[in-house]
């Protein structure tokens, strides 16, 4: 089905692979060749031609010299919590700073603890998995409610090879509560290639969210894979804000296969420039009573492009399923372009599901009526814009991080646009 | 439980009921596909020498073509080499009317309920009829002669009406457009040709009826409606076909070309053999349709009621060019059985306050797969384009699925997109609604499947919507889920 590009970006990718990586993951890229557009989950996200093009050093940017200083610079104003830092995407046990109760441990590329199947056999993924130097394991135990949230840090910049490749799992016991927020800094302007995963299991009745938040240089490329098991009666949130970047593109897949999940997936992109974001998601209800909902919304302007493609699977056995998606998008220049593709696929009869898609663009009436009343435009149509992508944020958990997200949504909206 | 048992045994084992098949004796093409056979078809109809080397164009193309996958549709690989791509019935002479016309296949048509004799002259319908690859005989076109409408069947278009259909053949499908346009652009063997002239206003539904009658034959055929400058018209199309074993292929293609001001509303009732209850045999239903509204101001409206295939794979298409044009697609798509469904809709807003809407109502019963799949694009230039979609899915019982993959790509910022879908199944407390009023369940569900499908129903002529209702009915009787 995949395309194989050019020989010398599949190579060159390859040649990254761990001498002790994931042989299978490597197989995968070898068969399969990383994407162009005539891959159809790739059809509007040439990642692999930009990384041909952005990236001359084909190898694992080496850990930079940082300081706990650096650290606290990259810290998010207010917010109380325990930080796992990555230095270049490798685990940095001397400058985290770790809560009790619960275990981080490094993982070298030959141990990973579990593998969650991934429906597309992504390249990006299997090169991540086959490539990463110092991977982090997060284990909460049985009964364990984290009380402050975890902050993944991953300080960022090409320093002799322009790949970065952050791995994290995270196995969540029963009866488990955690928000980890993730948050990546670039050190400088240069252009990189940042291709992280995250894998994450639930057991019965936990309740995990996470929160990311992606406004690095505009030079850079990400791929993002997580995903996620999750077992009975446990819920799942995942947030994604992105303001900043060359070319990102986020898969989020989310299999429900007990009854009584519930997964949830709300992200907000602000776009300018020539930025690029690509958002794909999956929720796969797989037994019956478990509920979704996504939230996804965009504003875009000047040649920005969005990207969003939204799958909700319900399987045979998956009776009273309610899935729910929503993308709405606002563009402000003829020069942005969106491609969003909703898509239901199901199997079961009993069930609610619907999608909503919307894209238009701001109300000249209710802007006149702002201007009427001494707000200039343009702090008018930040207003409005903010009264359109605001209600995402109202789902975050901890007050700090969503304080944080709400400032930096209002200040994008009332410079950029 | 068992009540839903019973009922759904008694629907599935339902007969088809166009599934007969007529002897007669047939002029056919050897069986096979090679540069030999299209000029072959070509010479048996006495084809112009700009129309052979088109075909063999199209052929040489598609020879380098691959067969499309993405579609969600499962089905064994047709050998195209082992179909027959030419069958006529056997005439001694050409009929100038339809008295010359062997009475036979006049019968033929009879049987179906489609007189092209008489009774339709009441019904206020002009017929084209075709037979496997030809046109039989066409209804009427004295009447429409009158006013300059030519409706006739493709061939003699081809040898009346050269220039016109030169300048139309493959303007709004281009013959390497897709894998079965090439090979239709190839091999196809007649189908009707329309053209409504400058501000006339067809006074009468056009319609073409397709019957595929031999076997291991594959049907193409081939459609052009052209509608000049503030010309209106309204086209009908069915089909049926024998009850085989072996699967039989139908690719055609359709084109509609709308002028400034102009408007063609164009309504299918597909009930092709849709295979038995094992899924065993049934058409493969692989058609391309488009239109262009190329003038300003102009409209196409597709309506379709799909009950029959095996498998469909099929988006009728409009092209916005013209400013202030204006799209509309309304279907509604039922699947049982076996039958896997994959139709939708293209709508490309190039030209300026254009507006699509597009209506989907997609049913699927028994074992049956259906997709909506559709396209809806804003191209930069076309500023204040309009489009709502609504595609909304029914499942009746555990073993089907229901599948949407709308495809929305906007590149103007005043583009004003909506797009909603929902699945569901009929409520219990709808039918419980019903039951307690005294309408039995099976009656309710009829009743509420009609409902769901009323707003599309509506767009058909009368004639074609009384036909929609029942054929509706009779699909789905009883398969309470």
């Amino acid at each position: 089905m995949t395309t194989i590009t050019k020989d010398n970006i599949t190579d060159s990718l390859l040649a990254t692979v761990h001498p002790n990586g994931n042989s299978e993951a490597a197989q995968v890229i070898r068969e399969n060749g990383f994407p162009t557009t005539k891959h159809e989950e790739y059809k509007f996200t040439n990642i692999t031609k930009r990384i041909e093009s952005k990236i001359q050093s084909f190898q694992q940017a080496k850990p930079l010299g940082l300081t706990q200083q650096d650290v606290s610079k990259a810290m998010i104003k207010d917010l109380d919590a325990d930080v796992v830092v990555f230095n270049n995407g490798q685990f940095s046990a001397e400058l985290s700073s770790l809560g009790e109760g619960y275990a981080v441990t490094n993982v070298t590329n030959s141990e990973a603890p579990f593998s969650i199947k991934d429906l597309y056999d992504d390249s990006y993924l299997a090169l991540n998995k086959a490539s990463f130097e110092k991977g982090v394991f997060i284990q909460v135990p049985k009964n364990k409610v984290l009380d402050k949230p975890v902050l993944l840090l991953n300080l960022v910049k090409a320093n002799d090879g322009q790949l970065i490749t952050p791995k994290l799992w995270i196995d969540c016991a029963e009866n488990t509560e955690a928000v980890f927020i993730e948050q990546t800094v670039s050190q400088d302007e240069q252009a990189y290639l940042l291709n992280g995963s995250v894998e994450i299991k639930t057991a019965s009745n936990s309740h995990i969210h996470y929160y990311r938040v992606q406004n690095q240089n505009n030079e850079a490329l990400e791929v993002n894979n997580l995903l996620t098991d999750i077992h009975r009666d446990s819920t799942f949130t995942s947030f994604v804000l992105s303001l900043e970047g060359d070319m990102i593109r986020n898969n989020v897949t989310l299999n429900l296969l007990d009854s009584g999940c519930e997964g949830n997936m709300y992200g907000l992109y602000l776009l300018g420039g020539k930025t690029h974001v690509d958002n794909h998601t999956n929720v796969d209800h797989t037994k019956p009573h478990s509920e979704s909902n996504e939230l996804y919304k965009g504003v875009l302007a000047d040649t920005s492009r969005g990207v969003f493609n939204g799958k909700i699977f319900v399987r045979e056995d998956a009776q009273k399923t309610n899935a729910f998606q929503q993308n709405n998008n606002i563009l402000l220049s003829d020069e942005a372009t969106i491609n969003t593709k909703p898509q239901l696929e199901i199997w079961a009869d009993d069930v609610k599901c619907s999608h909503g898609c919307t894209t238009g663009q701001l109300d000249e009436e209710a802007l006149f009526y702002l201007q009427a009343r001494g707000i200039d435009k343009k702090q008018g149509k930040a207003l409005l814009l903010y009264a359109f992508a605001g209600d995402v944020l109202e789902h975050l958990k901890i007050e700090a991080f969503k304080e944080y997200c709400i400032d930096l949504v209002q200040k994008k909206l009332g410079t950029n646009f | 439980m068992s009540k839903d048992n019973q009922i759904l045994e008694e629907f599935t084992s339902k007969e088809y009921e166009h599934g007969w098949s007529v002897n007669y004796e047939a002029d056919e093409a050897p069986i096979g596909l090679n540069e030999e056979i299209i000029r072959w078809i070509s010479a048996k109809k006495e084809e112009p020498q700009w129309l052979l080397d088109w075909r063999l164009k199209a052929f040489r193309a598609w020879e380098k073509m691959t067969e499309p996958e993405w579609a969600n549709v499962h089905y064994p690989k047709i050998d195209l080499q082992k179909l027959r791509y030419y069958s006529a019935p056997k005439q001694s002479k050409k009929p100038k009317n339809l008295d010359e016309v062997d009475p036979e296949l006049l019968q033929i048509y009879e049987r179906l309920g489609i007189s092209l004799n008489e009774q339709k002259r009441l019904q206020g319908i002009a017929v084209d009829a075709v037979l496997d690859s030809v046109s039989v005989g066409t209804t009427f076109k004295e009447t429409l002669g009158k006013l300059g409408i030519i409706f006739c069947s493709f061939s003699e278009a081809v040898h009346n009406h050269p220039e016109l259909v030169k300048k139309y053949l493959g303007s709004v499908v281009p013959m390497t457009d897709n894998y079965y346009a090439a090979l239709n652009s190839a091999v196809f063997s007649d189908g009707s040709f329309c053209y409504i002239p400058k501000g006339v206003r067809c006074p009468m539904e056009l319609s073409t009826y397709f019957r595929i009658n031999a076997a291991n034959t594959g049907q193409f055929e081939r459609t052009l409606i052209v509608a000049d400058e503030g010309s209106y018209c309204s086209y009908l199309e069915g089909c049926t076909a024998p009850q085989r074993d072996e699967n039989q292929l139908h690719a055609a293609v359709v084109e509609i070309f709308a002028a400034k001001d102009a408007e063609v509303k164009y309504s299918t009732v597909q009930n092709w053999f849709p295979g038995d209850k094992e899924g065993k045999g049934g058409i493969f239903n692989f058609v391309t349709k488009r239109g262009i509204c190329f003038g300003d101001n102009s409209k196409i409206s597709w309506t379709q009621v799909e009950t029959g295939s095996a498998v469909t794979w099929k988006y009728p298409s409009c092209i916005l060019k013209g400013d202030n044009s204006i799209g509309e697609f309304y279907s509604v798509a039922v699947t049982n059985n076996y039958q896997q469904a994959d139709t939708g809709t293209k709508m490309i807003h190039i030209g300026k306050n254009t507006k699509s809407r597009i209506v989907s109502k997609g049913i699927s019963a028994g074992k049956s797969q259906n997709s909506y799949r559709g396209q809806v694009q804003v191209m930069k230039r076309a500023h204040n384009a309009r489009n709502f979609s609504q595609c909304d899915s029914l499942l009746m019982g555990s073993k089907c699925g229901a599948h949407t993959f709308p495809y929305i790509d906007i590149q103007n910022s005043t583009a004003k997109v909506e797009h909603e879908a929902t699945t569901s199944k009929i409520g219990e407390d709808q039918l419980f609604y019903c039951n307690q009023r005294g309408i039995a369940t099976e009656d309710a569900v009829a009743l509420i499947v009609n409902g769901y499908a009323k707003e599309v129903l509506n767009q058909l002529p009368m004639e074609f919507a009384v036909e929609a209702q029942k054929l509706l009915a009779l699909t789905l009787e009883g398969s309470v889920g």
